[in-house]
């Protein structure tokens, strides 16, 4: 039995040793962005720059824009990083968030199968596109899940004078899901897909997907990025935050995301107002 | 003076009934027991020997009757009970020898010695730190008498101890409960092995069917039983 | 099939090369899921025992409930323990959303019926043996059930394993609480949903394998556990 006693607490004391082996504790934030940001690989271009400088430590949680500005509401983050900006100004109009400020923009485009079923590809203008894929019922997979892109979706079918409430049917595909998967599911049915050009770029599966449409004003995405009201949430660290958003629409911060690339591609566009 | 050591006697039982399910495995009992002699309750199978013992060592309660040890309620505490199949922790013979002690709440120095003692006189001090359960049955058995004779019970109770035992083993078994018998604990045992009865036996209780048919000596329970069922059993007629 | 043998060979070259991102996945995911242990059977233990030798109204239906949870949706338990340290919740003040001692909460919510069960489990059939022995040596339920949970070690040592497995294996509760922040909160199985979302099978395939390797590590040390016991107790 002595054996056995020492056995534990030998086990007990490198338990506690495990757990305690604690995050110091750094100065952090929590940025409750998209997947389209975390997933194209930019934060983690920019935030180590950030926190170098800066000697704070950028926390992401990935979730969709809607699950993003939810967490804002919440308290659960310090700063929202997200895309879709009426959901952003209604935000900040309830008294959720305040100094948004925008950060820069990339573009969406249209993917789709190799042999072009709907006979979209090349085309320019991203109305007209869906207004033949509404036409000629090919697979179509959206996200479905309240994201700024797939708010940009909805705006277009609507821009293509479309209720799509009303014109889908079996061939739309309601995910409910991040980019990443929604794009597993668009290669595995060779569907069209309205994708982030970051999050397509670093995807590895495409199987027989290619971009078909791009280009068109309407497919630009603007990002902003708020600072979750101290007023409303007392415990928001209101200077490390304001510290990144600043960093971040400075001309330190803005040319780091103009620097992230893949395969020699610009990602992201910084167009913050000086 | 101590208070619940002495008082067990006398073990009185007044109309006292077991009867869980409606019909009676123990029926209007009534009996004393005494210090003394060795005592063995026999009877067929299923004549409620086993529950009877239960209900002397206060494991079991009357559905009707009364148990009192000397002449109180409660169940007196100078009491141990062996079993047919020796039950015994996963740890030494040593440690499990100490357990009774350890729940009366004797130090540690002290039990262990107290333990030791118990394992020398059973004569299995050589395997006190082996693991028990790995040992043989007799020796197992003889443990759960060790640690019973460490609590110096005044009584003893045993169900059929050496029923699942070779005969050498089951000999080495009885020698031990005559030891400890002669020390002044009050020994009950069952037993349906009627060789065993006659050679430990100094009073016999027979049971047929839950009713108490003779309590009398030995002897003259063995040359002279009053009642037919007894004399039955006697010859192996009953089951 | 490519898949599968680059998977295979990117496996081998990670845990090869020791890659140290890999390493602080694998370790958090250690820490979380054993402090998890750790607590449910600091909880569920002396549950189990207490079901199992105590005598009160309502405790078959308490029994029947505790075997229902141990199917607790992963999912679900993630929901609402973020529901509960989110801070619009009651818990929100400490500030622990996000963090890797959220996962550690919901995972011992996740498991702690699964220990008590088991251990009840064991415990009342060690009872059903002991009981009569226990009680004539004067053992009260108490002190009986202190006994029977060192007696039942071994058996024991696998219900916690048990529950360990089913806490490494989890992603639906850690994901939700944890938020899967890089070198924070990321554990082996969400980074598996992580790289499996962004494309990348073969490194989530690779990953899946290390895991599938330590579960399998688990049960056969449940597996040795038992026998040597069973050699050297009896």
């Amino acid at each position: 039995m002595n054996t056995t006693r020492r056995c534990l607490l030998a086990c007990l004391a490198g338990l506690t040793l495990i757990s305690s082996a604690a995050l110091a504790e750094d100065k952090f934030i929590v940025v409750a962005s998209t997947t389209s940001t975390e997933q194209s690989g930019l934060f983690g271009h920019i935030l180590p720059i950030f926190e170098k400088k800066s000697g704070i430590k950028v926390r992401v949680v990935a979730l969709g824009t809607g699950q993003a500005l939810d967490t804002g509401k919440r308290g659960d983050a310090d700063v929202l990083f997200v895309h879709d900006k009426a959901k952003e100004e209604q935000f900040v109009a309830d008294g959720f968030g305040v100094g948004r400020k925008e950060v820069m923009y990339n573009d969406f485009v249209l993917i789709g199968p190799k042999d072009d079923p709907a006979r979209v590809a090349g085309g320019k203008d991203i109305t007209a596109a869906l207004k033949k894929i509404a036409e000629a019922k090919p697979p179509f997979v959206s996200r479905g899940d309240k994201s700024g892109t797939h708010s940009a979706e909805l705006r277009l079918w609507k821009a293509a004078g479309l209720d799509i409430e009303q014109a889908k049917g079996a061939w739309y595909k309601d995910t409910g899901s991040g980019m990443g998967p929604a794009l597993n599911t668009a290669a595995s049915l060779n569907a069209y897909i309205l994708a982030d050009r970051g999050t397509w770029l670093s995807f590895k599966n495409r199987r027989d997907l290619v971009i078909v449409v791009e280009g068109d004003e309407r497919l630009f995405n603007q990002y902003g990025v708020i600072l979750v009201n101290p007023a409303k949430h007392t415990h928001v660290k209101k200077d490390l935050g304001q510290q990144f958003i600043d960093w971040v629409v400075s001309p330190e911060g803005q040319k780091a995301i103009a620097d992230y690339s893949i395969d020699g591609q610009q990602l992201f566009f910084p167009n913050a107002k000086r | 003076m101590n208070n619940g050591r002495g008082s067990v006697f006398p073990l009185v039982l007044d109309q006292v009934c077991f009867s869980p399910k409606g019909f009676p495995i123990v029926d209007r009992v009534s009996l004393a027991i005494d210090a003394g002699v060795r005592t063995v309750i026999l009877g067929a199978n299923g004549a409620g020997k086993s529950v009877l013992m239960r209900l002397m060592h206060g494991l079991l309660l009357p559905t009707s009757g009364r148990i009192t040890w000397c002449g109180r309620d409660q169940r007196a505490e100078a009491q141990a009970m062996v079993f047919q199949r020796p039950v015994l922790l996963r740890t030494s013979a040593l440690r499990n020898v100490a357990y009774g002690l350890k729940l009366a709440g004797m130090p540690r120095a002290e039990r262990m010695k107290r333990a030791l003692d118990a394992l020398k006189r059973v004569g299995l001090s050589h395997l006190s730190q082996r693991p028990a359960r790995v040992l043989s049955s007799g020796e197992q058995q003889r443990l759960a008498l060790a640690r019973a004779w460490t609590l110096e019970p005044r009584i003893l109770f045993l169900d059929e101890p050496t029923a699942s035992l070779d005969p050498t083993a089951a000999r080495d078994v009885e020698e031990v409960i005559r030891e400890i018998g002669a020390t002044g604990c009050k020994i009950v045992m069952t037993t349906h092995n009627l060789g065993q009865a006659r050679r430990l036996a100094e009073e016999i209780i027979f049971l047929h069917r839950g009713r108490v048919m003779e309590y009398t000596p030995a002897n003259v329970f063995f040359h002279a039983p009053r009642s037919a069922e007894a004399d039955a059993f006697i010859k192996g007629e009953l089951p | 099939m490519e898949t599968f043998s680059d998977s295979l060979s990117t496996a081998f070259r990670l845990i090869w090369s020791a890659d140290p991102e890999l390493a602080d996945i694998v370790l958090l995911s250690l820490r979380v899921s054993l402090t998890a242990v750790f607590f449910a059977a600091f909880l569920g233990l002396p549950l189990g025992a207490a079901l199992a030798v105590g005598r009160f109204p309502g405790r078959q239906a308490i029994i029947v409930v505790l075997n229902g949870f141990m199917g607790l949706p992963p999912v679900v338990v993630g929901l609402l323990v973020y529901l509960l340290l989110s801070r619009a919740g009651p818990l929100g003040e400490h500030g622990l959303l996000f963090t890797p001692s959220a996962m550690v909460i919901a995972q011992t919510v996740l498991i702690t019926p699964i220990i008590a069960a088991l251990s009840r489990q064991t415990i009342e059939d060690a009872w059903r043996e002991y009981e009569e022995q226990l009680r004539s040596l004067g053992a009260s339920a108490g002190r009986a059930a202190l006994t029977l949970l060192w007696d039942t070690r071994f058996s024991l040592v696998i219900a916690l394993l048990a529950g360990f497995g089913r806490a490494a294996a989890e992603v639906g509760a850690v994901l939700i609480v944890g938020g899967n922040i890089a070198g924070v909160t990321r554990v082996m199985t969400t980074t598996i949903a992580l790289e499996t979302s962004k494309g990348d099978l073969a490194l989530a395939l690779a990953l899946g394998f290390i895991l599938v390797g330590l579960i399998v590590a688990v049960n056969a040390a449940a597996q040795l556990t038992r026998q040597w016991a069973l050699r050297h107790y009896g």
